[in-house]
């Protein structure tokens, strides 16, 4: 063992990134040994667009709104949507596997690491994002020979738009991860936060098209960000930019993001009052 | 990063008390973990051995008293403290869908060490602790007592001072028990790391150990064991607990069925 002992957590900047690279890369190999997962997540938006889409085409017909310049049929509407379903479901899944790996050890690994803990999470959101783009393009690549063709400059443009828009949902994910006490309550954040988030939005109808039905509802998906980063990969994927959508979208990832790092503060208390019935 | 004198204790806890709403866990704890000593946390089940790992590990902050790691205060300076510190929890860390390599370079990682360097780390504590032909294999494939070996591989990569194992021998056959224990006890020897073993299980503690006796969240003795045997009495350590405690460990027929 002569010579070694990197005490204080590698060197600078450059220990700094490995733990980062770190993350990102088990997360990857994690989602890459998981073939469910991976062809879960693939196989969910393709069934919406290929069934659901096709099944709406001939009742919903989207007249011209920005960003688009011409009537464009159902299933190029509803992509943009499904785009952030990913990121949505890949959110959730994330903040499942932060449940799972505080019920092994895993997670007490992660945080005795003696890098801060806001870095710590923030890698694994990180970690999360970079997986969940990856599902995406995979997603858009497959939309491609179904018809839906965005111009190609809208492939490149997307990307911060998706960033910003993982970090969002997957802030959400952590948060969620901090509240929920075993992996069993799972299923209720599905129904409570995946499923409201997910209808009541833009991302399976534009909003004046829910207005003409309920004003109520109107109202709640203006008020749901996931309305937001819909929108803002919706006018990323055709080369514009959002500014609206921007702002909360960002706002709400920086918010998400600060209240998980203050629930897992060792010293405000969330992660003690969890750890209960330890011996 | 102030260095405090590299002869403080591996670990010292002073005066620690935590409470989970009304139960109280922890009350008015103090001990010292040597360097080059092994040293066993004796309690049994429900004894508060668990709460302190998480207050050491700073997985919860200490709520009064002072825990030092190498002379490092874990709540003031977290990243030396952190640094200096291995960990094997009760619950697995280690990824079943990964290979042993995989989940070593990856624990590398989150203490900064990258690369060749973090897998030639691996590779020598690997051959240290009779593994090196498993560094290839999927983590499921291994036994318990090899994952286990694994999790002390996965704590020292970072080179530690202190190395904390939290009832490391639960579950194991009396062989693996045994090869954990040597490969810990011969870094002790080897590489004068301090090490904090908590156990319930009497008859891993050898009479040069150093032993603290947690009881119902109160440190009942803390001296060798040979001493703590001397002062109560008695023939063993067992009976020394026994007399201490006034509790006979049942738990321990359990865990070695």
């Amino acid at each position: 063992m002569s010579g070694f002992v990197p005490h204080g957590g590698g060197r600078g900047v450059t220990g700094w990134l490995v733990c980062l690279g770190g993350i990102v890369w088990r997360e990857a190999l994690r989602f890459v040994h998981q073939k469910e997962r991976f062809l879960s997540a693939l196989v969910r938006p393709l069934v919406w667009l290929f069934i659901f889409a096709a099944g709406f085409r001939a009742v919903l017909g989207v007249s011209i709104e920005p960003p688009y310049q011409t009537y464009v049929l159902y299933e190029v509407y509803v992509t943009p949507g499904l785009v952030a379903m990913i990121q949505l479901f890949n959110g959730m899944q994330s903040s499942l596997s932060m449940v799972y790996d505080r019920e092994t050890g895993t997670m007490r690994t992660l945080l005795v690491s003696p890098y801060p803990r806001w870095y710590l999470l923030s890698s694994k959101l990180t970690a999360g994002v970079v997986v969940s783009i990856f599902q995406v393009y995979a997603f858009l690549a497959i939309a491609w020979f179904w018809e839906i063709r965005p111009p190609w400059i809208g492939y490149l443009t997307v990307l911060p738009a998706l960033v910003l828009s993982g970090l969002m949902l997957g802030a959400l994910g952590l948060v969620l991860s901090s509240l929920i006490r075993q992996l069993e309550n799972f299923a209720g954040v599905m129904n409570f936060v995946i499923f409201p988030m997910f209808f009541a939005s833009s991302a399976l109808y534009p909003l004046w098209r829910v207005r003409e039905g309920s004003v109520l509802l109107y109202d709640i998906c203006r008020f749901n960000p996931f309305t937001y980063a819909v929108d803002l990969i919706r006018f990323a994927l055709y080369g514009q930019f959002n500014p609206f959508a921007f702002a909360v979208v960002a706002g709400t990832a920086a918010l998400f993001l600060t209240i998980a790092i203050v629930a897992y503060d060792p010293s405000r208390g969330m992660m003690m009052r969890r750890g209960g019935g330890a011996g | 990063m102030t260095a405090p004198a590299s002869d403080s204790p591996a670990l010292v806890v002073e005066g620690v008390s935590h409470a989970f709403g009304a139960r109280k866990a922890l009350s008015d704890v103090s001990l010292t973990v040597p360097r080059g000593r092994f040293t066993v946390l004796l309690g049994l089940n429900g004894a508060g051995k668990t709460t302190l790992f998480s207050l050491v590990t700073r997985l919860y902050g200490n709520v009064s008293g002072a825990i030092r790691v190498c002379g490092f205060d874990v709540r003031r300076t977290p990243r030396p403290a952190l640094a200096r510190l291995g960990v094997v929890f009760q619950s697995r860390a280690i990824d079943s869908d990964l290979t042993v390599m995989e989940n070593l370079v990856y624990h590398a990682a989150l203490h900064g060490i990258g690369g060749r360097q973090a897998r030639a780390r691996a590779m020598q504590m690997l051959e240290r602790t009779g593994l090196a032909d498993r560094a290839r294999d999927r983590a499921r494939t291994l036994s318990g007592g090899q994952l286990r070996r694994v999790e002390i591989v996965r704590a020292m990569l970072h080179g530690p001072e202190l190395l904390l194992l939290d009832e490391p021998t639960v579950g194991l056959d009396v062989g693996a028990r045994q090869a954990i224990l040597t490969a810990v006890r011969t870094l002790v020897a080897e590489d004068g790391l301090g090490v904090l073993w908590a156990t319930h299980l009497m008859d891993e503690v050898e009479p040069e150990d150093r032993v603290v006796v947690l009881h119902k969240g109160v440190v009942l003795a803390e001296d060798s064991a040979a001493a703590i045997i001397a002062r109560t009495g008695v023939a063993t350590i067992r009976d020394a607990f026994v007399a201490l405690t006034g509790e006979r460990p049942v738990a321990e027929r359990e865990a070695a069925a």
